[in-house]
């Protein structure tokens, strides 16, 4: 019993912050859907703490310590439960994340507006987000998805394709991109001939294919995951013949893809959030050799932890209430531009009392309701690669 | 009009996907109809016993890929699949002795069998996510198509593609074997009779001196070799994962109910009966058609009577109807 006593006592020393330390959430779907991904998000998020503890300028000298919980990215219990730890237990001053929309809106409308949490999430991008009620308290550095229907619509368009089978994973983020994209390709004259639903985790995706090669078109949008139901549908897809190449959104660019199919689907396309900003190439070198600087939403995740603790700087609070005003601030102009490197520069002009314009890794400027301008990274598979084409 | 393309459209989405999807659970229900007719109870773990067959075939394929065996163009895991049935019958001898066997010996209602079995469902379940992990693993090795659906449009110059998976192929093979080799065993051999009698009418059977321990122990082993059979040629053709083998389930249970439970042929035409069902019905036939109709009469819709969310409803809907008008099955089973 003595023992236990000294061993509980031990580790409530070692894990007990020090009034100089401030804990940041990084709430992201570590294990689910998005899994694969979550690995250089969270590493993103970290190296931008890293970054603002190594210049030593954060309030006075303080310590940030990052927080890891799972939003699992679909079970939206789990990660109400998962923020409300954070924010009881640990007492984070703010959350990275969460990383899915459908979990993203429940943390958003369950914990963070109750408790008066600041979250910027670096992956939620369902259109629904832009009007949900937030307080001021949500705010998001990948565009939403309307907008990424309308450009993924304007790269279709351009390629000269005309009829397109459209699938989507029945979740908010599935639905969402799908119904933007066919209201803006129907716009431009193009023709959507089926959009039809399907669900994650099953073993067997050849019925559902076969509704999509019926209804026919020149090539499938497979707005899905790259570690579930979406490879399944490219699977059998290219397993019957239905179809051989393939539109990739966000959710479906990444190494997974590349994995399991590589040059057989050469020719098809994708677009992702990203810029062609000197960010991007700063941000590359920022992060060296620690992890894949063109991972999906990796840049993202750096640049929303990167803004809260600027906010907090800014506002000179780690209160919530407080720095919350202070967001709009230092992402957007006017100020002095900051690219990925220089936080510590950011932090002293902050202290200094000066203005700054984050520019960040994605070139991120906020809109009124929080969302990201946004822009997007078109790729095209290439030899089993995914190769950058363009920005728009 | 092109009646050539619209068969072969048909070919590929529906006829050879549903007869693979259908020869599974053919054997599924095989297993399960075995068990209900001589042992006389719905054994729920047969789900579960194909997915703990299949991890263990799976284990043996991955140990003969690091050491180099394959069987050329086929897939490892046939080579695997005789370890795989024996660590299952191994497995369901064990149930049988520490679970199964108490009950017996109370003469316990079917219902209190049945329970039982659930349970073991449930540990086996974890079992199986304790060892390999609740995530999908892919161990098809070998080629992966016997008709690939861009060559067949090269070489026939048809506008549809027709493909063929070696998967799906194997699975067919190794049905008609196995439902072959079991018909003869059921049939022609003393054990196979004597279980036959066993089932027909238990007391009389023990009256003339067959050994009722003996023939429980041949059903187990051959529910195994069924039950991990059907989970490895699933594993093959789609992918394993846990969960999936435990909503197989279902179907499989419609296919022996529909089929009339404790018939093995009843249990055959019931997977494939499921099977067609649930693919035709939820097909959008608008391809088809377009080929097969004159081009004025040409649908615009999708002609998909059930969006493919209701799969499983369907074999639900069939099972219902068949429990009204045929309670006993479409080939005369026991009563459910």
């Amino acid at each position: 019993m003595k023992k236990l006593l000294l061993a509980s006592a031990a580790t409530l020393l070692a894990t007990a912050a020090t009034a100089e330390d401030v804990k940041l959430g990084v709430l992201l779907g570590f294990t689910g859907p998005i899994e694969s991904m979550a690995v250089n998000m969270g590493a993103g998020a970290e190296l931008a703490v890293k970054e603002v503890n190594d210049s030593g300028k954060f309030m006075d000298g303080a310590t940030v310590v990052p927080v890891r919980a799972d939003s699992t990215c679909i079970d939206s219990a789990a990660a109400t439960a998962a923020a409300e730890r954070l924010i009881t237990s640990e007492g984070v001053a703010g959350i990275m994340g969460a990383a899915c929309s459908g979990v993203t809106g429940a943390v958003l409308a369950n914990v963070a507006r109750p408790n008066g949490m600041v979250m910027i999430s670096p992956s939620a991008t369902s259109p629904a987000l832009s009007e949900a009620e937030d307080d001021g308290l949500f705010f998001r550095t990948p565009p939403s998805d309307a907008r990424q229907g309308v450009v993924m619509a304007e790269i279709l368009k351009e390629k000269g394709i005309n009829s397109v089978a459209l699938t989507y994973t029945n979740n908010d983020y599935g639905k969402g991109l799908a119904d933007s994209f066919q209201a803006a390709f129907e716009g431009m004259g193009g023709e959507v001939t089926i959009s039809a639903a399907h669900e994650d985790d099953k073993a067997d995706y050849s019925a559902e294919v076969g509704a999509l090669a019926s209804a026919g078109g020149e090539i499938l949008v497979v707005a899905g995951y790259a570690d579930r139901g979406g490879a399944g549908i490219v699977r059998a897809s290219l397993d019957t013949g239905a179809f051989d190449t393939f539109h990739f959104p966000d959710g479906m660019v990444s190494d997974a893809t590349i994995g399991k199919f590589g040059a057989d689907v050469d020719g098809s396309g994708g677009q992702l959030p990203g810029s062609d900003s000197p960010g991007a190439e700063k941000f590359a070198e920022v992060v060296g050799d620690a992890f894949d600087p063109t991972s999906i939403f990796s840049a993202e995740s750096y640049d929303a932890a990167a803004i809260l603790l600027m906010a907090m700087q800014a506002a000179g609070s780690t209160d919530p209430k407080v720095y919350k005003d202070k967001v709009m601030e230092v992402a957007n102009a006017p100020g002095e531009a900051i690219l990925p490197g220089e936080l510590g520069k950011a932090m002293e002009i902050l202290a200094a009392g000066g203005d700054i314009d984050y520019v960040g890794a994605t070139a991120v400027e906020f809109l009124e309701n929080g969302d990201s301008a946004g822009s997007f990274r078109e790729v095209v598979m290439d030899g089993g690669q995914f190769k950058t084409v363009g920005y728009r | 009009m092109d009646l050539l393309n619209a068969f072969v459209a048909l070919l590929n989405f529906v006829i050879i996907p549903a007869t693979a999807y259908g020869s599974q659970l053919a054997l599924g229900a095989l297993g399960v109809t075995l068990i209900y007719g001589i042992l006389r109870f719905s054994n729920f773990a047969h789900g579960d016993t194909m997915a703990f067959g299949a991890m263990i075939t799976i284990l043996v394929t991955w140990m003969f890929q690091a050491i180099g065996i394959s069987l050329g163009p086929l897939p490892t895991a046939l080579l695997a699949l005789p370890f795989g049935i024996a660590a299952t019958a191994g497995m369901m001898l064990l149930t049988d002795r520490w679970v199964y066997r108490f009950y017996r010996a109370q003469k316990a209602k079917p219902i209190i069998l049945v329970m039982a079995s659930l349970g073991v469902m449930f540990v086996l379940n974890g079992i199986v996510r304790v060892i390999i992990g609740p995530g999908e693993q892919q161990f098809n090795d070998g080629a992966r198509f016997i008709i690939n659906a861009r060559d067949f449009k090269e070489m026939t110059g048809l506008s549809e593609g027709l493909a063929f998976r070696s998967s799906q192929g194997i699975t067919i093979v190794v049905t008609v074997i196995a439902v072959a080799a079991l018909f003869w065993f059921l049939n022609r051999t003393r054990t196979g009779k004597s279980m036959r009698a066993y089932s027909d009418n238990e007391d009389l059977a023990l009256l003339s001196g067959i050994n009722p321990e003996k023939v429980v122990r041949v059903t187990w082993i051959l529910a195994a070799i069924l039950a991990t059979t059907a989970g490895v040629l699933y594993g093959l053709d789609k992918a394993f994962k846990p969960f999936t083998y435990f909503q197989l389930l279902l179907p499989i249970f419609a296919s022996a109910i529909v089929g009339g439970l404790g018939n093995p042929l009843g249990a055959i035409a019931g997977g494939y009966i499921i099977a067609f069902s649930e693919v035709t019905l939820t097909y959008a036939w608008k391809k088809v058609l377009t080929h097969a109709l004159p081009e004025s009469m040409a649908p615009d819709g999708l002609v998909q009577l059930l969006s493919t969310d209701y799969k499983y409803a369907v074999s639900f809907t069939i099972l219902v109807i068949v429990l009204i008008f045929k309670p006993y099955g479409l080939f005369r089973g026991k009563a459910v």
